[in-house]
């Protein structure tokens, strides 16, 4: 009925072992006789080998003291110190909390909207007004972090900006600056994210209700279904399994968001709630301010990636028991 | 059958003119209206604005269309080097980061979408889990530190040269698009691999081809995360770092002209509003063109592989 239109499913399985039925003798035949293809594969392998495995590898410094002069290798083992003096510091509880109420609010107020979308804009009948819509919904996809938060800086500035415009023209007075609170923070990354994300957020929806046998609409509409309830017995259903996967991501990846926009949209008024596994991690490590205790910080980076893992498994597991949608 | 047709086509027009439906469609069109005003507002706010005269600009009277149209803006961008250097870069990290990018990706997408090739599931293993784990910020610092490519165009170029996520699509597509029967005719004929890859999978792969390109690009053209860890020559800076400091930090030290630096005050805000439009335009100006292939892209992407 429906076609699935999740995001590429990654298969975590090995082949089943056909080996054990031919001989040894066959199988070095048949890499022999695939050589060529074993060599395009090199240069992809050594690249993934040095540019993900062995940073993987260097997260054993998360376990030892440091020091650039002694080496990966040279520097002594500390054991789990390193993980104890994050979790026993006052800011890690605050972190971790900053990181994943930042998150599940992204969710709870993104991740509906796309599909809302996808359903209105494909209930529509004028080819015209959808087509220009939807092209104007994706724009802002392409706009880069840095500019995106360029923009939200000059149009929210409570002086010179479209907001501080409005304020003054409605109370005779500048409104009290946005970016300033600490408050204000997680509502200003939230949303703007929403606005530049929910019309290419709903083009995996509409691509997926595109396959949608139109038969079931006729055979309803006989049967005397209005468009709403259309809607909710026939379009939903069939993106009943794109929002599947697409929510075990999201729930995935709570612990992971990103370090490019928080860290631009960071001034030490809003640091409370604004400060983030992943900013803390570059504060700590690489900032100039900071006391480049790489060991420590990659503790901190290193506890965050794990519980990604973690939550990817656990939400993977939820959907394989629940639906039969899964990611692998 | 056709007796049913008709009467579904019948019924149709019925359904148009019912009263829950007809407050269906006006809440619809309404409500997808507004959204497309809100997110359209924004960018014709800042592109007005930056085409508006400073005065107007700090006194606060555009609302929608320029005001006292003028160019000063631009005039002061484009008076800045670093706005040269910016864009000379990041043009060279996209189409050489985008070239490298595509190689690499094809390069292992089509062995990987064989049906039997020996060690298959153990390789797309090794590629997939990097989906899932990874070594993080210091780690990676680490690395560029030690290959001594720190502060060098191979700092930008190499990490992020693959993304196993396009890999995936790409070998999805080859899987689906390229035929058994094909390869089979062709082995028969002793075309070698190599030779097939470039003679067959190629021609047939520009689509896919063409949107992980756009992707990539599109990738390039808006990082700065690299940049900013490994970079610290400014004559290698791409423009989205110089966009952070001017935007973000305030920051006009790094561009700072003596001619302008009088007017600097009063055209700051102007010039932000120009430096957005001068950085964004060149991707708004390919999307119409590309946006089919956009959207291609994300159903190739999407089917179950």
């Amino acid at each position: 009925m429906c076609r699935n239109a999740g995001l590429p499913v990654i298969s975590l399985k090995y082949g089943k072992g056909n080996m054990r039925k031919k001989n040894l003798k066959k199988v070095k035949m048949e890499i022999w006789r695939d050589r060529e293809l074993y060599l395009f594969l090199l240069l992809p392998v050594i690249y993934i080998i040095i540019f993900a495995y062995v940073p993987m590898g260097g997260l054993v410094i998360a376990f030892k003291d440091y020091s650039v002069r002694k080496g990966i290798f040279g520097s002594d083992w500390v054991g789990l110190q390193n993980f104890a003096r994050f979790f026993e510091s006052y800011q890690s509880g605050r972190i971790i909390k900053n990181t994943i109420i930042l998150s599940l609010y992204e969710i709870v107020a993104g991740f509906p909207i796309p599909i809302c979308f996808a359903l209105m804009i494909n209930s529509l009948k004028g080819k015209r007004f959808k087509k220009f819509s939807q092209s104007i919904v994706n724009l802002p996809h392409f706009i880069s972090t840095t500019v995106m938060v360029g923009i939200l800086f000059q149009l929210l500035n409570s002086r010179t900006g479209l907001y501080g415009m409005i304020g003054e023209a409605l109370t005779g007075n500048y409104p009290s600056d946005l970016f300033a609170s600490a408050e204000g923070f997680r509502h200003l990354y939230v949303w703007s994210g929403i606005w530049q994300g929910f019309g290419w957020g709903s083009v995996i929806y509409t691509a997926a209700l595109s396959g949608v046998d139109p038969e079931y609409h006729e055979a309803a509409q006989i049967d005397g279904a209005t468009r709403f309830q259309r809607i909710l017995h026939i379009d939903l259903p069939c993106l009943i399994p794109t929002i599947v996967i697409n929510l075990i991501l999201r729930m995935g990846s709570v612990m992971s968001i990103g370090f490019e926009k928080v860290y631009l949209m960071q001034n030490g008024l809003n640091l409370s709630t604004s400060n983030i596994i992943s900013t803390y991690v570059y504060e700590v490590g690489l900032s100039a301010t900071g006391t480049s205790d790489f060991s420590f910080a990659t503790a901190v980076g290193m506890f965050n990636s794990c519980v990604n893992l973690l939550l990817i498994i656990i939400a993977n597991g939820i959907a394989r028991k629940v639906g039969d949608t899964s990611l692998w | 059958m056709k007796h049913l047709m008709s009467v579904s086509t019948g019924k149709n027009k019925k359904n148009k003119t019912s009263g829950g439906d007809r407050f269906f469609y006006f809440f619809t069109y309404l409500l997808t209206g507004f959204l497309t005003v809100i997110v359209l507002y924004p960018i014709v706010y800042v592109v007005s604005t930056s085409f508006s005269s400073p005065e107007a600009v700090t006194r606060g009277e555009v609302w929608l269309w320029p005001v006292d149209f003028s160019l000063e803006g631009y005039t002061a961008v484009l008076k800045y080097r670093d706005v040269w250097i910016g864009y000379r870069n990041t043009i060279f990290y996209t189409i050489v980061g985008t070239l490298m990018n595509i190689a690499l990706t094809l390069a292992c997408a089509y062995p990987l979408s064989r049906k039997r090739l020996h060690g298959k599931g153990p390789i797309m293993f090794l590629f997939t889990f990097t989906m899932l784990f990874g070594g993080g910020m210091i780690p990676n610092y680490i690395l560029i530190k030690n290959l001594k490519i720190m502060n060098t165009v191979w700092a930008m170029l190499l990490p992020g040269c693959m993304s196993v996520y396009n890999m995936i699509v790409a070998r999805t597509f080859i899987q689906r698009n390229i035929p058994d029967e094909l390869l089979e005719a062709a082995k028969m004929d002793g075309c070698s691999d190599t030779r097939f890859f470039f003679r067959i999978v190629l021609p047939l792969s520009k689509a896919m081809i063409a949107v992980l390109a756009l992707w990539y690009a599109v990738g390039h053209w808006n990082a700065y995360f690299n940049a900013f860890l490994y970079l610290s020559d400014k004559e290698l800076f791409p423009l989205q770092l110089f966009l952070k400091n001017v935007l973000v930090q305030n920051d006009f030290a790094t561009m700072i002209d003596p001619d302008l630096a009088e007017q600097m005050t009063e055209l700051r805000n102007l010039i932000k509003y120009a430096l957005i439009v001068v950085s964004t335009a060149p991707l708004f100006a390919f999307y119409p063109l590309v946006q089919k292939h956009f959207v291609k892209g994300v159903m190739i992407g999407s089917v179950k592989g």
